[in-house]
């Protein structure tokens, strides 16, 4: 038995999060919130491509680290943990993943050293309306290696420089990996609830794009993206999960109110305490993901559907207590409690929602009963 | 990161298989509670067996009849033994709890007459600590122990005490000083319990069965010999025993998501979208459990110690079964009642553990005193205000 990280990979994230503890504070976090032209933080951005973490997962013959998905996974969690206000999920989990996944040799060469130094930037266009996308009625469409339609909205999708872009071509459902800086693409920021990761509305006029793949093959290849994305986004999600508890222990333990710290009385007491009890399904869940993911396990389905769900409920939980506990004050725009409730919902959704992940597991699940 | 035993780990576990297959079977889906003096002599002999093998606990020093083997070892024949129909509750309270206590804190003469005779299943103990004024809060028993020459009196009466009807020893905490505060009055003792003065009264459980007890005593005297550790250092040594609870306590049979997922199909009722989203809470849950097991074995594995993600298990088990077991009822609408097993669907299973449930949320520790744990050991949060703390014990409200 050996379910754990690594010596390595934990000296990996040993290194990231006095790095990120350094240079992403929450003071600089605050700053993409604060200032509306600040779509990301270029100065993290540049940070994290020096160390090569963009390029993490990304072979050695394409300008990358070469490292493994498991690597990829501790770098995540310290991402999340830190509020990371960059592009880091929508360049290095979908456009990176979807190259690797079904690009052709000719697209790795041409992006990936790209994304490994930070010039590239990515962004998944799925959504274009209220309520999950149906993949099999998407509006968007590809024909004639065009692309035209509105995705709404777009995570990163100002800043990208290219996107993977679901549309239907002939009835069924494919990636597109389109070259935003093409003619015929219009980009209008839309304002969210998490302004410290920013958000467009895209609209393709007749614009070149590639498919990612083959046709026939376009559904599995979106689902294994999804899947491992999900898996990655999940340890995001518990970096951020795991700070919020701590952050509602430490205040817990300082704020006296009746002559005594509150952390004191059960109601606080055993709200953490369920917090923490979720941070650890969350983690034991994303660990199964993520050995799923880094040996290509055919349980990769349940397995990053358990993943995000956890994951989800385990930072939507902290997140929300965390205010909770800290009463008032968690309320100000001053203390940084709601910059982690922001961007758990950011995270919660940004793959679908929980409702669509739950029939993505019921689903694999029936199937492996039938098989 | 992978699953595979080690090379060392994989050997053990292809010896402990062979061992076992040479002498039970291998479990067929059952998943009932046996009792009963059949069950007792089987589970006696099985003991036995496993005590000749060496496979009676693993980690115990070879002097005392163990195999001073490692706990990863110990977790792999958990794991095979548990693949079998292998007769082991009556046990577990005794060598997980009694027997490190005799060990830990007893004379050379206890270890030598009590020590060898649990572990090949010659005689059963049972752990005596609550009361029924005393449960999460233990400390505040009333048990009296009153010295008398070379001998100790006890009054008093115990609760929820697993196996007492058939064990022939058992560990006693009692109040030996009432003048000081509650945790410094106790004493711990072996008793003897085929004394005439102990009298054992089965529970009429709220679900129906008799399987826990009430023990009473009456003037039964124990030689001074026989005191585990000193006077007024009871809470102290049942400290030791309380460690050993957590490695004993086994895992809590009832039905889980398969089960569930398995009785919606035949009901025909798969397509339900909320049952389906409720389904998937569980399998995540039940996962969750599970692979956090994983992380303990990994840890033991690699010869570390575990950290404490392992104390998530019984709040998560115990609240999942009684939801599980209340959606299963559900889904059966009124026919849901019915605790029939010839009529029930999947023999009543959801029925019987609805009833069981609430107890497997209160023993071993109240979901309450486990979060009170979490937060007081894992996140450091400050002790609940003890308006006891240092108030004698004869001033104390008690009950």
């Amino acid at each position: 038995m050996n379910f754990d990280f690594s010596e390595d990979q934990k000296f990996l994230a040993e290194q990231a999060r006095k790095y990120l503890s350094e240079t992403c504070t929450t003071a600089e976090v605050r700053k993409v919130l604060d200032d509306e032209s600040m779509a990301f933080h270029e100065g993290i951005w540049k940070g994290i491509a020096e160390m090569g973490w963009l390029g993490a997962s990304i072979p050695e013959a394409y300008g990358g680290l070469g490292l493994g998905m498991l690597e990829m996974c501790v770098l995540a969690e310290e991402m999340g943990r830190a509020l990371a206000p960059v592009p880091f999920s929508s360049t290095a989990y979908i456009l990176t993943e979807a190259l690797k996944l079904a690009g052709s040799e000719a697209q790795k060469e041409a992006l990936l050293p790209k994304i490994a130094e930070g010039s590239v930037i990515g962004a998944l266009a799925s959504s274009e309306g209220p309520g999950a996308p149906d993949l099999s009625k998407l509006s968007t469409s590809f024909a004639n290696g065009l692309v035209n339609g509105t995705k709404i909205p777009v995570l990163d999708g100002d800043i990208a420089t290219h996107a993977v872009v679901l549309a239907c071509e002939g009835g069924k459902p494919v990636p597109v990996l389109v070259d935003l800086s093409a003619p015929g693409v219009s980009r209008k920021t839309v304002k969210t609830l998490d302004p410290t990761r920013s958000h467009a509305e895209l609209v393709f006029k007749d614009v070149p794009g590639e498919r990612l793949g083959e046709t026939a093959d376009g559904a599995a290849n979106i689902a294994t993206l999804m899947d491992r994305a999900a898996v990655l986004l999940s340890f995001e999600q518990i970096g951020g999960a795991d700070r919020a508890v701590e952050m509602a222990t430490d205040y817990a333990k300082e704020r006296y109110a009746f002559g005594r710290p509150i952390g004191g009385n059960q109601a606080i007491k055993h709200k953490l305490a369920e917090g923490w009890v979720k941070n650890q399904v969350a983690r034991s869940n994303a660990y199964y993901g993520a050995w799923a993911l880094s040996t290509d396990a055919v349980e990769l389905p349940e397995a990053a559907a358990a993943s995000r769900l956890a994951a989800c409920e385990a930072f939507w939980f902290a997140s929300k207590e965390n205010i909770q506990t800290h009463g008032g004050m968690g309320f100000t725009w001053e203390v940084d409690c709601h910059l982690f409730y922001r961007r758990a919902k950011l995270l919660a959704v940004q793959l679908g929602a929980p409702k669509l992940w739950k029939e993505n597991l019921i689903g694999a699940l029936e199937t492996k009963n039938a098989a | 990161m992978d699953f595979n035993d080690t090379k060392e780990e994989a050997e053990f576990r292809a010896e402990a298989n062979a061992f076992l297959k040479s002498h039970l079977k291998e479990k067929t889906g059952g998943r009932r509670r046996e009792s009963g003096a059949e069950f007792l002599a089987r589970a006696k002999a099985w003991q036995k067996t496993k005590a000749e093998g060496g496979f009676a606990q693993i980690t115990w020093p070879k002097e005392v009849g163990g195999r001073g083997g490692t706990p990863m070892q110990q977790v792999i024949w958990n794991q095979e033994e548990g693949k079998f129909d292998a007769p082991t509750s009556p046990f577990q309270i005794g060598l997980g709890m009694c027997i490190p206590t005799v060990v830990a804190f007893g004379s050379d003469e206890h270890k030598k007459r009590y020590v060898r005779k649990a572990l090949i299943g010659e005689e059963i103990w049972c752990q005596l600590f609550s009361e029924p004024v005393a449960g999460s809060d233990v400390a505040g028993l009333k048990t009296r122990a009153v010295k008398d020459g070379d001998e100790w009196v006890i009054n008093g009466q115990k609760v929820w005490t697993t196996g007492a009807q058939f064990s022939d020893y058992g560990i006693l905490l009692t109040r030996t000083d009432t003048s000081v505060p509650k945790h410094k009055g106790l004493t711990m003792f072996i008793v003897n319990m085929k004394d005439p003065g102990v009298e054992v009264r089965p529970i009429h459980q709220a679900s129906g069965g008799r399987e826990f007890n009430e023990v009473y005593f009456t003037d039964v005297r124990i030689p001074d010999s026989d005191r585990l550790g000193d006077v007024g250092q009871g809470w102290k040594v049942g400290l030791v025993t309380l460690m050993n609870e957590r490695l004993a306590v086994g895992g809590s049979p009832g039905p889980d998501y398969s089960e569930i997922m398995e009785l919606a199909k035949e009901l025909g009722l798969m397509d339900d979208a909320a049952f389906r989203e409720k389904l998937a809470d569980w399998y995540v849950q039940a996962q969750g459990y599970k692979l956090t097991k994983f992380r303990t074995q990994t840890a033991l594995s690699r010869g570390e110690t575990p950290g404490p993600e392992n104390s998530i298990g019984k709040i998560i088990t115990a609240n999942q079964l009684q939801d599980i077991c209340n959606s299963g009822i559900e889904l059966e609408d009124h026919f849901g009642l019915i605790m029939d097993e010839d009529l029930s669907p999947m023999k009543a299973i959801f029925q019987s553990s609805f009833l069981w449930a609430p107890g497997l949320r209160i023993a071993g520790g109240t979901d309450e005193i486990l979060k009170n744990i979490i937060a007081e050991r894992v996140l450091g949060l400050p002790q609940d205000v003890r308006v006891d703390k240092d108030v004698p014990f004869e001033q104390l409200r008690v009950g």
